[in-house]
C-alpha cells in the first residue's frame, strides 16, 4: 500500500515536472526562474495541510488516546516542517534574482518563519521527554495552541508589513491565472500532497515498529 | 463561585509566599535595573539613536523579564515537591491554571512598572501624555504573554532541558503580542491583543487539565 503510493507520488512529480517546464508557459517578465512557482506554492499548501492535520489529530488524541493519532499528528508535524523549509528555501532562491534578495522580512515570509520555528519547537517538545505516553500528551496541547495560533500570526504579521504579491488563486472572485497555469500547479499540488501522505505512512510504520522496540 | 474561590487560594497561596520570600521579584527588579545598563551599553551615547529605539526596548525589557518570570511559575511546587498536593486538590483543574496566571500576571505588572519607571528616569522619557494608552496595551499583552506562558510553564516544568525549552516554546507562539505591543496604541492593534488574549486564554483553560495528569 505505502510502495503503491510512493509509486504514484513518483510518476506524479514527473507529471508536475513536466506541466512545470513543457506545458507551462514562461513568463514575461521574470523568464524561466518564475516556474519554480510549481515547487514553491505547492509546497506551502502541503505544508499548511500537514499543519490542520497535526491538529486534528491531536485533539482526537487528546479525545480518544489513541496512539495511532499521537503518531500521525508526530509524522505529520515532521513532514509539515520539511516541506516549510522547503518553501522557505525555493522562496529564497526565487526571491533572489526577482526582488533582488535572499530574505526580507516580509508579512507572508515572516508568518511561514514563526511557522517553521513553531512547529521545530513541537518537534523539540517531542525530542525532550522521554516517557511516550507524556510527549504525546504534552505534544497535543502544544499542536493545538500552535494551530489556533495561525491565523492570529498569519493577521498580525500581515498588518505589520507585506510586499509579497497577493494571493492569485485563494482570493474571492475570478482567478487571475491564465488556465494553463492553475492546471500545471494543480498537477503539482497533487503530486506533492502524494509524496506527503507516502512520507507520512513511511513515518507512521517506523513510529509503531519503534514503539514495539521500546515497549 | 466555587471555582472562582479554588482559582483564588492559587492566586493568595503565590502572592503571599512572593510576598514573604520576595525572591521573584527582587531578582526580577534587579534584572530590569542591569537591562538598562546592556540597553544604553549596546546603543551608545547617542542620544537620538536611543530614542529612536526606547519603544522597542521597552517591550524588549517586558519580554525578557517576563520569559524568565513566567518560567518559574510551577519552581516552588517541583522544588518543593508539592506537584501532587497541587493536583489533588478537588475539583476542576482549570482553576489551578486561572490562578496561576492571575498570579502571574499581578507579579508580572509589578515587574514592567517598575521597568517603566526606571525607563522614564534613566533615559529621561516623560511618559505622563501617553500613560493611560500604555497601560491599557501593557495589560492586554501581559495577559496574552502570561496566558500561553502559564501553560508553557506547566508543560515543561517536568521536562529536560526546560530553561532553554520554554522560550523556545513561548516566543514564536507570542510573535502576534511581540508585534502588536510596540504598536499597541493604534486602534486595530487593541482589537487583535484582545483577540489574541482570548484566544489563549480560553485554549490554556481547555487545555490545562491534561498536563496535569501523572
Amino acid at each position: 500500500m505505502t510502495r503503491v503510493l510512493g509509486w504514484l507520488a513518483a510518476l506524479a512529480l514527473l507529471a508536475g515536472l513536466g506541466m512545470a517546464f513543457a506545458v507551462a508557459p514562461r513568463e514575461a517578465t521574470q523568464g524561466t526562474v518564475q516556474r519554480i512557482m510549481y515547487v514553491h506554492v505547492p509546497s506551502v499548501w502541503v505544508a499548511y495541510c500537514a499543519f490542520v492535520v497535526v491538529f486534528v489529530a491531536s485533539i482526537a488524541y487528546l479525545a480518544t488516546r489513541a496512539e495511532a493519532a499521537d503518531r500521525l499528528a508526530h509524522a505529520s508535524a515532521e513532514v509539515g516542517v520539511l516541506f516549510t523549509g522547503l518553501t522557505i528555501a525555493t522562496g529564497s532562491i526565487w526571491g533572489k534574482p526577482t526582488w533582488g534578495t535572499w530574505w526580507t522580512w516580509d508579512a507572508r515570509l515572516t508568518s511561514v518563519a514563526v511557522l517553521f520555528v513553531m512547529y521545530v519547537g513541537y518537534l523539540l517538545l517531542r525530542g525532550m521527554i522521554d516517557e511516550g505516553e507524556r510527549a504525546a500528551r504534552y505534544a497535543a496541547v502544544l499542536g493545538v495552541v500552535a494551530a489556533l495560533n495561525i491565523p492570529l500570526v498569519h493577521f498580525s504579521v500581515l498588518w505589520w508589513r507585506t510586499l509579497h504579491q497577493p494571493p492569485s488563486l485563494m482570493k474571492p472572485g475570478p482567478s487571475s491565472m491564465p488556465p494553463v497555469i492553475v492546471r500545471a500547479l494543480l498537477v503539482n499540488f497533487a503530486a506533492f500532497a502524494l509524496l506527503y501522505l507516502y512520507f507520512v505512512a513511511k513515518r507512521i510504520r517506523l513510529l509503531r515498529l519503534e514503539g514495539e522496540a521500546g515497549a | 463561585m466555587i471555582f472562582a474561590r479554588r482559582a483564588w487560594s492559587v492566586v493568595w497561596k503565590d502572592l503571599l509566599v512572593e510576598r514573604r520570600s520576595k525572591e521573584t521579584l527582587n531578582a526580577l527588579a534587579f534584572f530590569s535595573l542591569l537591562l538598562l545598563f546592556v540597553f544604553q551599553f549596546a546603543l551608545g551615547p547617542d542620544r537620538e539613536r536611543l530614542a529612536a529605539a526606547l519603544p522597542g526596548l521597552l517591550w524588549l525589557g517586558f519580554v525578557l523579564a517576563g520569559l524568565l518570570g513566567l518560567g518559574r511559575t510551577f519552581v516552588l511546587e517541583r522544588e518543593n515537591d508539592c506537584w501532587e498536593g497541587l493536583i489533588l486538590a478537588p475539583g476542576d483543574k482549570s482553576a489551578i491554571y486561572v490562578g496561576k496566571l492571575a498570579a502571574n500576571v499581578t507579579l508580572m505588572l509589578v515587574v514592567e512598572g517598575l521597568i517603566l519607571l526606571l525607563f522614564a528616569v534613566f533615559f529621561n522619557v516623560d511618559l505622563a501624555p501617553a500613560l493611560t494608552g500604555l497601560a491599557l496595551v501593557m495589560i492586554l499583552g501581559t495577559v496574552g504573554l502570561a496566558a500561553v506562558g502559564t501553560l508553557f510553564a506547566a508543560m515543561t516544568a517536568q521536562v529536560r532541558a526546560r530553561e532553554l525549552l520554554f522560550p523556545v516554546l513561548l516566543l514564536p507562539v507570542q510573535v502576534p503580542v511581540l508585534l502588536g505591543e510596540p504598536l499597541g496604541a493604534v486602534g486595530h492593534w487593541l482589537g487583535l491583543l484582545a483577540a489574541a488574549d482570548v484566544i489563549y486564554i480560553v485554549t490554556g483553560l481547555l487545555t490545562f487539565d491534561f498536563l496535569l495528569e501523572s
